[in-house]
């Protein structure tokens, strides 16, 4: 993985001296809230419901084993005892201490590692595939992309003060695992006429409460023209964006309103004028500054082994509930004999995206032993041990089930996204949490689980839509009217290279009949599916009314 | 307002005319866009220095091809979080190679600085004289720069590539 030459680690530091003198200036009383506001959301720092929450960036969700050990003692010795994996592959503390912010900021520069605009109207953490240079569906490993974004992206001293948020997300695979189409940028890798690599460019997707799924502005950009191709996008947006209504300020409403094809129109219009203002093609991607980070990637020493692994094979006949975590929570390798696992931070019942202190020294030395001293974080809110032999899997199994995370459920209907909700978040207007808890206690049988297949449930506590509710398979929205929670359901988004919004099925549903709802969904579903179809197939073919005949039925 | 200019506070010669209020006689003025559009012939009679206040939607491109008329053009933050003005001061710069002052007015704070600073600002009108005590500071505490911009800052790649290239 990457690691920081004395540049990165000198502005990281920088950074904690920095911010250890504005929260001096604001215990000191010399700063208001008021102005210390802007400053700490430059660091991460949010005032939520009940304390202070603190996000800590992790680069495209691509840990090591010593940062993952850090940000277990920060959650023991800063926070009680325990982190929430976000959406955006970062990790959240819920309860720390103002004056303790420049001691954990201290912490974890001294891993390689901030909460430099994690939140703000500026550049947030880039993600990408959680498979990525492990895919065996892989054009090229976006990571070097992301690094490379994230460099550029840091301080960036015209583009800090966006008329709002703004998320890049790149992937290096056709099978679209890093939700491209539904970020303010999304690149794909692609290949040239020549055969070369670039990217295709996706501007304007997004959830929230106007969710659109991104058109592409470019079918193949080289890769050298990466960054002028983005400040040209960025500053086309930072001009127009529109600063008179928060909910109409990110890209996708800019994109909407002059349409994708004038918004092109003056992005490649703008990129021409970038590059001739640039001196020395300054922007241009250095050959040797890209080997140099691709270098920080190269595959770890693997062995050769052979694809086929009886020994692996004889555990799963002798172990039904290892094959059973085996079928559901391993990818497939691009290297003979290795397997990628995914960690479930989804018990039943349990707080999706939680993991305890002890949980992540226990994944801190499972790493180290098995894959290679790396952990990836997931948007689904899930942890992958990225590089593990087939023989080394069952052993690895047992740990996990040891530390409560070897739940058989990717993908299925307990491997619920949700946002913190209104347990924890200012914004909500519903809890997220205890649905997805229902719902994972509802659906507890695994047996009924496998049976039902793939099924992406995702939950917000509002509109603001951080659990991905438009993209979910089902997707459920927390709504308040007259002091009660009410619970919104849309059927059919979804996140992949099929991305697409989820359809409203009718009128919302009390906190009290929503898993029912969501049970009528999903038996409507067994009853209709043909030959094998997953949810969103018989979704696709059958369409929202036979669900919402069912849910509305008795109305 | 006190005003720095190139790191150091000086003193302010020019005055900001509000738009309907008389030109004074002689002396450095600076005047809006809309007086500019309706009475360049009168201004460019005035024999006094003449400078332009843009507002945060008014694009320097409205005036590129008049840049050498005015010797500062000041861009306005109405408040901290609109940062139109960063990209308008880098195209001031470095795509109509305009050499005069770029001044920040409005809400020009102390951790605004060295974004000011790196996008081609060399004048900023700050709130107070404590802002002028803090401006080396604010512009120096962070040394490292990822970016080409509009000031002369080395990027790192250019220093990596000094760096390496030597081992």
């Amino acid at each position: 993985m990457y690691r920081y030459d004395e540049y990165d680690q000198t502005l990281v530091d920088e950074r904690v001296r920095q911010f250890r003198g504005q929260v001096a200036r604001r215990l000191a009383g010399e700063l208001t809230e008021d102005e210390f506001k802007p400053l700490r959301l430059m660091n991460g720092l949010y005032l939520q419901l009940h304390a202070y929450m603190l996000r800590v960036a992790i680069p495209y969700g691509l840990l090591s084993a010593v940062q993952m050990r850090k940000l277990a003692h920060i959650a023991r010795r800063y926070d009680r005892g325990y982190g929430h994996f976000t959406t955006r592959q970062n990790i959240q503390y819920n309860w720390p201490r103002l004056e303790d912010t420049p001691d954990i900021l201290a912490e974890l520069a001294r891993v390689e590692m901030h909460a430099i605009q994690t939140s703000g109207n500026s550049f947030r953490n880039t993600t990408t595939d959680q498979y990525a240079g492990v895919a065996a569906d892989e054009i090229e490993d976006p990571r070097v992309y992301c690094e490379i974004i994230r460099q550029w992206s840091t301080l960036h001293p015209e583009f800090s003060f966006l008329p709002r948020k703004f998320k890049i997300a790149v992937t290096g695979a056709p099978n679209d695992r890093a939700a491209v189409r539904l970020h303010d940028i999304g690149l794909i890798m692609r290949r040239g006429d020549a055969g070369e690599t670039g990217f295709e460019v996706i501007v304007g997707g997004g959830q929230g409460r106007t969710p659109f799924v991104g058109p592409t502005i470019r079918e193949f950009l080289p890769k050298k023209h990466l960054l002028s191709y983005l400040e040209a996008i960025m500053r086309v947006y930072n001009q127009l964006g529109r600063r008179d209504n928060l909910f109409k300020a990110r890209i996708k409403i800019l994109v909407h309103e002059v349409g994708a094809e004038k918004f092109t129109a003056m992005v490649e219009e703008e990129w021409q004028n970038i590059k001739r203002d640039i001196k020395d093609g300054a922007l241009d991607l250095p050959a040797e500054e890209v080997e140099r980070i691709r270098a920080h990637f190269a595959p770890p020493p693997y062995e050769t082994l052979a694809a086929a692994q009886p020994a692996f094979e004889e555990k799963k006949r002798a172990d039904g509930a290892f094959a059973t975590w085996a079928d559901t929570n391993l990818a497939a390798h691009k290297v003979p004999g290795y397997a990628i696992v995914n960690l479930s931070l989804k018990p039943v019942g349990g707080i999706p995206g939680d993991a305890t202190a002890d949980q992540m020294d226990a994944v801190a030395d499972l790493a180290e032993h098995y894959s290679f001293g790396e952990i990836r974080v997931t948007h689904e809110q899930n942890l992958v041990l990225a590089d593990v032999r087939r023989t080394d899997l069952h052993a690895l199994w047992r740990k996990l089930r040891d530390i409560g995370l070897a739940t058989p459920n990717l993908g299925l209907v307990s491997d619920i996204i949700a946002c913190p909700g209104l347990d924890y978040c200012g914004l909500a207007n519903a809890r997220s949490i205890p649905v997805a808890q229902r719902i994972g206690n509802r659906f507890a049988d695994l047996k009924r689980q496998h049976d039902i297949g793939e099924l992406k449930i995702k939950i917000s506590g509002c509109i603001n839509a951080c659990g991905h509710h438009h993209v979910g398979h089902i997707g459920i929205l927390g709504l308040e009217r007259k002091g009660e929670e009410y619970y919104q359901i849309t059927l059919g988004g979804s996140a992949d290279q099929d991305a697409a919004i989820g359809k409203i099925v009718g009128p919302a549903f009390s906190s009290e009949d929503v898993v029912d709802a969501v049970e009528t969904v999903v038996n409507t579903y067994v009853e209709l599916r043909q030959n094998g179809e997953r949810f969103i197939d018989t979704y696709r073919r059958v369409g929202k009314e036979p669900f919402k005949e069912r849910l509305y039925a008795a109305d | 307002m006190p005003l720095i200019r190139d790191g150091a506070p000086v003193d302010d010669p020019w005055v900001t005319v509000d738009d309907g209020t008389q030109l004074p006689m002689d002396g450095p003025a600076m005047v809006s866009l809309e007086r500019w559009q309706a009475h360049r012939d009168e201004l460019l009679g005035r024999n006094a220095p003449l400078g332009i206040r843009l507002k945060s939607d008014q694009s320097p491109a409205l005036i590129a091809d008049d840049l050498d008329r005015f010797a500062v053009v000041a861009l306005e933050f109405p408040v901290f979080r609109d940062g139109r003005a960063y990209s308008h001061a880098r195209l001031l710069r470095e795509r109509y190679g305009y050499r005069g002052e770029v001044r920040a007015v409005g809400e020009v704070l102390r951790d605004q600085f060295l974004f000011m600073v790196r996008c081609g600002f060399d004048a900023l009108e700050v709130r107070d004289e404590k802002a002028v005590e803090q401006w080396r500071e604010a512009v120096s505490e962070i040394s490292v720069v990822y970016q080409p911009a509009a000031d002369s800052a080395t990027p790192v790649w250019a220093l990596r590539r000094r760096r390496y290239a030597a081992e």
